[in-house]
């Protein structure tokens, strides 16, 4: 019996690599990436879908509901900037998530860079590189602190971080004084939130970006189709080139224009926060798919034990995940406070961590870990922001807007838990 | 029940891959391995069977330096080695496919082929290299099973989560592959995969150690025999030198016929 095995593998000899695996060569059609998208959908994985419907339905509704003010460039210009501080927060939470950490205290940690920030600026009296850089790194010392205690003293991180969310209030509170308002009128700083890029360089920035993933994206695809690997169908890379496109300048084209509310003044252009989200939103996209270093972090959060195994430094992987989350919720806490131009003691307590973990989470980012992108902090926090701003603009009670947020955390949180459990039961 | 016709590791086949010789380990008070000697050959399949509890977990932990051993000698190739840490073993090309598989579900095959050691391009991951190179291994050991190499793993079956994890440990040159019960939780037709790809291992030229409770499966692939009773090897010897009653015997007693334990060793 035995003999017959040894033979039989014999017989067949070593294969080409090209024998087997025909699924990375069929299904190359666009129908066949269509079934595989279904079937992806079937099995659980809804990647950007909940949250692509959430803005379109959303959309339309206020659309419908307040037909004047929604749908004006100045509006959509003032939810734009209103999302950035959500988006970036959502983003650096989303390295946590992706462990299956949590960290309740990046809002918190935002509000303290803030102070750290202010601080600089009006007491120190440095210019804005240097209250910056005092805020960011104020904000990874104190993810290399949370980290530590998460990734090195092995405290639930649930724990760890409902602590220090009333800790760092307690330290904003001491920096701003109790009932006090930093202004913030550095000009720069300011600039992020509340000036916009000339019109000529938001239109060259957009077609770099339009331009620039295209190339990027069809000289992957040719490479791949080069080399005989796995490869989508060149239809649905186009389709993807094509709709960024449309994207990138049709959003230029309603901020380029005039949404000034007397013609006295003119108001156009691109809000300076946005390019700076795109460019995190590209940095970390490229940290998480294309370095070692993300790999591990997916590794880490779908199976620790096993990256463990593998040789990766666990512990190593905890502490950035939380260094990179408050470094992030730094910046957010810039943009911020250039919005409001100003800190308050309660910078970054209330709603703000609801609303980002609400964004990582609809974007689709798991709770349980292992799953999780930049661009879901974008897309969630778009949601959120939307929700925010047409809430606003309806004049619901303050009491109905936590309501309504927190309803639809529940709701992400209760899609991406069956999602889960269904693709648990798929196997 | 075997075939008598082929070499089963009776006559020479050279220099042993891995010899142990009066290996011991204890956790505390609890000696669990007591002189073990075991000799494992390229190109053959050795089978680690015993009952649980027997020492079979203590003994591979040992010799992928995860518990370092506590006394005796070990010797790669016919040198002297320590095997202190994982990093130590996977060093001389010891590989160990664990039961729970050690796979992340999340990733690809590609992917989880390559963790820890994925290959770069100054600080980008080299995705089409790593694609290439996990394809080639898969297709040289026969690995038709798989619709696509870039598959999440969760979305693989128990057989083909096993070939995956075999051939992970394969991709590294490895030159000793340790598998733990690699047949325990799978169907008739995966079993029958996994048991081709371990003959297939062998044929290669890897040293092969099969941990399994399965005696169909033992006769099915193995060359060599292992069995540990209470801490003791019990026999270690060619397969065509016992048969399926004796093997039950040793694993169950320490003792069959002439086979097995001294009577003194038993009474410890």
């Amino acid at each position: 019996m035995s003999s017959n095995t040894l033979t039989a593998a014999e017989a067949s000899g070593p294969q080409k690599p090209a024998a087997g695996f025909e699924g990375d060569r069929q299904d190359n059609t666009l129908g066949g990436a269509v079934r595989g998208y279904l079937d992806k959908l079937r099995g659980g994985d809804l990647g950007a879908l909940p949250a692509v419907l959430g803005i379109i339905t959303l959309g339309i509704l206020f659309t419908v509901l307040r037909p004047g003010t929604f749908l004006t460039p100045l509006n959509l210009a003032n939810l734009a900037v209103q999302a950035t501080p959500i988006i970036v927060l959502a983003m650096g939470l989303v390295f946590v998530l992706l462990l299956g950490e949590i960290d309740l205290s990046a809002g918190v940690v935002s509000g303290v860079c803030s102070a750290v920030l202010a601080q600089v600026l009006v007491q120190s009296g440095f210019g804005w590189p240097v209250a910056v850089l005092a805020a960011i790194v104020t904000g990874a010392v104190i993810g290399m602190f949370t980290g530590s205690l998460v990734g090195m003293v092995g405290i639930p991180s649930f724990v760890v971080t409902l602590a220090l969310f009333l800790g760092w209030q307690g330290v904003t509170l001491r920096l701003i004084g109790q009932g006090g308002t930093v202004p913030v009128r550095e000009p720069v700083i300011r600039a992020l939130a509340n000036e916009n890029l000339p019109l000529a360089v938001g239109w060259a920035l957009a077609v770099l970006v339009a331009v620039g993933y295209a190339a990027i994206e069809l000289w992957r695809w040719r490479a791949k189709r080069a080399r005989d690997l796995a490869h989508q169908p060149l239809v649905l890379v186009v389709l993807r080139v094509v709709l960024m496109a449309v994207v990138v300048l049709g959003v230029t084209a309603i901020l380029s224009e005039d949404r000034a509310l007397s013609a006295a003044v003119d108001l156009a252009g691109i809000p300076y926060a946005i390019p700076l989200v795109i460019l995190l939103l590209l940095v970390v996209t490229f940290v998480l798919s294309r370095t070692s270093f993300g790999r591990h972090m997916y590794a880490v959060g779908g199976n620790a034990e096993a990256a463990r195994r593998a040789g990766i430094n666990v512990t190593r992987i905890r502490v950035m995940a939380f260094v990179i989350s408050s470094s992030l919720a730094a910046i957010s806490g810039i943009l911020a406070t250039s919005r409001l131009s100003s800190v308050t003691p309660d910078a970054g307590a209330g709603n703000t961590l609801l609303y980002a973990v609400g964004a990582a989470v609809i974007g689709g980012t798991s709770l349980f870990g292992g799953r999780g992108r930049a661009r879901d902090a974008l897309l969630g926090g778009l949601v959120i922001a939307i929700i925010a701003n047409g809430l606003g603009l309806l004049g619901v009670a303050a009491y109905l807007n936590f309501v309504i947020t927190g309803g639809v955390l529940l709701l992400a949180a209760s899609v991406d838990a069956l999602a889960r459990r269904r693709a648990a039961t798929a196997r | 029940m075997s075939a008598p016709e082929r070499d089963h590791g009776t006559t020479a086949v050279g220099r042993p891959t891995l010899e142990l010789r009066g290996v011991d380990k204890s956790f505390g008070a609890v000696q669990v391995l007591h002189d073990v000697h075991l000799t494992v050959y390229p190109g053959k399949v050795t089978a680690l069977v015993g009952d649980n509890g027997a020492g079979k977990s203590t003994l591979i932990k040992g010799i992928a330096g995860i518990h370092p051993f506590d006394s005796g000698e070990v010797e790669f190739e016919g040198e002297r080695v320590t095997l202190h840490s994982p990093r130590d073993a996977a060093k001389l090309g010891i590989e160990v496919v664990y039961q729970d598989l050690a796979l992340a579900d999340n990733l690809d095959v590609v992917q989880n082929m390559f963790l820890g050691r994925e290959r770069k391009r100054g600080v980008l991951l080299d995705e089409q290299s790593m694609e290439v190179a996990a394809r080639e291994t898969l297709a040289k050991l026969s690995v038709r099973t798989l619709k696509s190499v870039r598959q999440l793993v969760s979305s693989l079956s128990g057989g083909q989560r096993q070939t995956v994890a075999i051939a992970k440990a394969v991709l590294w040159e490895s030159k000793l592959v340790i598998l733990d019960e690699p047949t325990a939780a799978l169907g008739v037709a995966q079993t029958r995969q996994v048991l081709d790809l371990v003959r297939r291992l062998a044929d290669a030229g890897h040293a092969v150690v099969f941990i399994t409770h399965n005696m169909v499966d033992v006769f099915e692939v193995a060359d060599r025999v292992a069995a540990l009773y209470l801490g003791r090897v019990a026999a270690d010897v060619p397969i065509d030198q016992v048969d399926r009653t004796q093997v039950i015997e040793l694993i169950t007693s320490g003792r069959s016929g002439d086979l097995g334990l001294s009577a003194e060793d038993l009474e410890d």
